[in-house]
């Protein structure tokens, strides 16, 4: 199914499904292969230090960009309508960190047709550490 | 401290402010461009089929294979741009950090797309804080498809001090 | 010492040889594909225009942009195949070296190509070397483009012991 969840369904205050991926290199070569974003803080351990990173090599913020999309977009299908994100970046994303992105609902808006979601998103490391904190806006179908 | 900057605003910030750079253009995406990027985001696991399934894309309402929001045509460019250099020694108001960003998505990007980007200093605050004085600036970044379709609009924050 | 093969070829082998694999196809090979490829095995020079400048290329007996030899156009498959295992604790025939690899170039990849590629078992010989009882197998890919050109050829060569 291509929609999963209607505007109807959801609540403020309401968590939305998380997405969670366990990074290290093999996850933030392929992305460096992708977007042409090879840069030895995120390559090399030794690089990573000399950056003031202690423990070396640290992923890059857009991978966690993309996991904020992807957990909007399993949450709400593939026709989801994310309208807006944005996010600070906070914490270092380190190697082998368990990282999952959270969203909240935070206020439900009807206006011109559409049926938005506004939703407080970050992703939380296996610390807790709250390492980007944002927001996003989603449209949500209607049954109305 | 006599010489101590009191706005780390610029002549070069008020003469550009609200000017928009000259568009650049993608090349042409292609779908393997968007299935290697969906598979990257998504790893390990599979990428969900809309990004690599014309198939089952076909039955959605997009009617065929879009790009992840987050997918960059203007990756891989050739010739190659000239690195950039960070100061060494950065002094005041040279000191810079990312203040983070926000996107307003319009249209998907889809195989065969266009994109053009084009982008504008559009706004500043300063205020002394706990790094001394401090400006954020926004900058908007436009991208478009070949239809003149809004694709993404980028605020993104940058801070220096 | 009693159980000691005497042979590393296995009834399998013996099945196998000269027939060949079911074809495979890869994706249309993609202008972008051809790039990103260029750019990445001339780094951190910039690659040949003959891989990148369409005018250029023209120019050319190619008469276009055409991909490295070395170009892969099955990269990034999706679904993504299951991870290869090594055996563990590898006894005799069951420890594999590289062998090394001759490749045979037909036309040239270009953008928009579908390669089928189909393998073989074609050879192999034994003998006792300095690691024991040894066997070099012969294994023969052959890539064809969608018009029935011969792409390439490669031989590998593998190792067991």
């Amino acid at each position: 199914m291509a929609e999963n969840v209607y505007f109807e369904d959801v609540n403020v205050g309401d968590d939305i499904p998380s997405f969670t991926r366990q990074t290290d290199l093999m996850h933030w070569n392929r992305y460096a292969a992708v977007n042409d974003e090879f840069v030895y803080i995120h390559m090399d351990d030794e690089a990573g230090r000399a950056a003031a990173n202690e423990p070396g090599a640290f992923g890059m913020g857009n991978l966690r960009w993309a996991y904020l999309l992807n957990m909007l977009r399993e949450w709400v299908g593939d026709e989801v309508d994310v309208r807006e994100l944005g996010v600070q970046f906070r914490a270092i994303n380190q190697k082998n960190d368990v990282l999952t992105c959270v969203g909240t609902i935070t206020e439900k808006i009807e206006e011109n047709g559409d049926h938005l979601v506004r939703l407080d998103t970050n992703v939380i490391n296996q610390d807790g550490v709250a390492t980007c904190p944002g927001h996003a806006v989603v449209a949500l179908p209607s049954r109305g | 401290m006599a010489d101590e900057l009191t706005t780390l605003v610029t002549q070069e910030m008020l003469d550009s402010r609200d000017v928009w750079s000259e568009k650049v253009y993608s090349r042409p995406i292609s779908l393997n461009d968007i299935i290697k990027w969906g598979i990257a985001v998504y790893w390990p696991d599979d990428p969900p089929r809309i990004y690599w399934d014309e198939e089952y894309a076909k039955t959605t309402k997009y009617g065929g294979i879009i790009a992840p929001q987050d997918f960059n045509p203007f990756a891989w460019p050739v010739p190659r741009p000239p690195a950039r250099e960070l100061p060494k020694d950065p002094g005041v108001g040279e000191r810079g950090m990312n203040g983070g960003q926000t996107d307003r998505y319009g249209v998907p990007m889809r195989p065969g797309d266009v994109i053009s980007t084009s982008s504008a200093l559009v706004d500043w605050n300063e205020r002394v804080g706990s790094l001394g004085l401090t400006i954020f600036t926004y900058t908007e970044v436009r991208w478009e498809n070949q239809n003149g379709e809004l694709v993404k609009s980028r605020t993104s924050v940058g801070i220096r001090y």
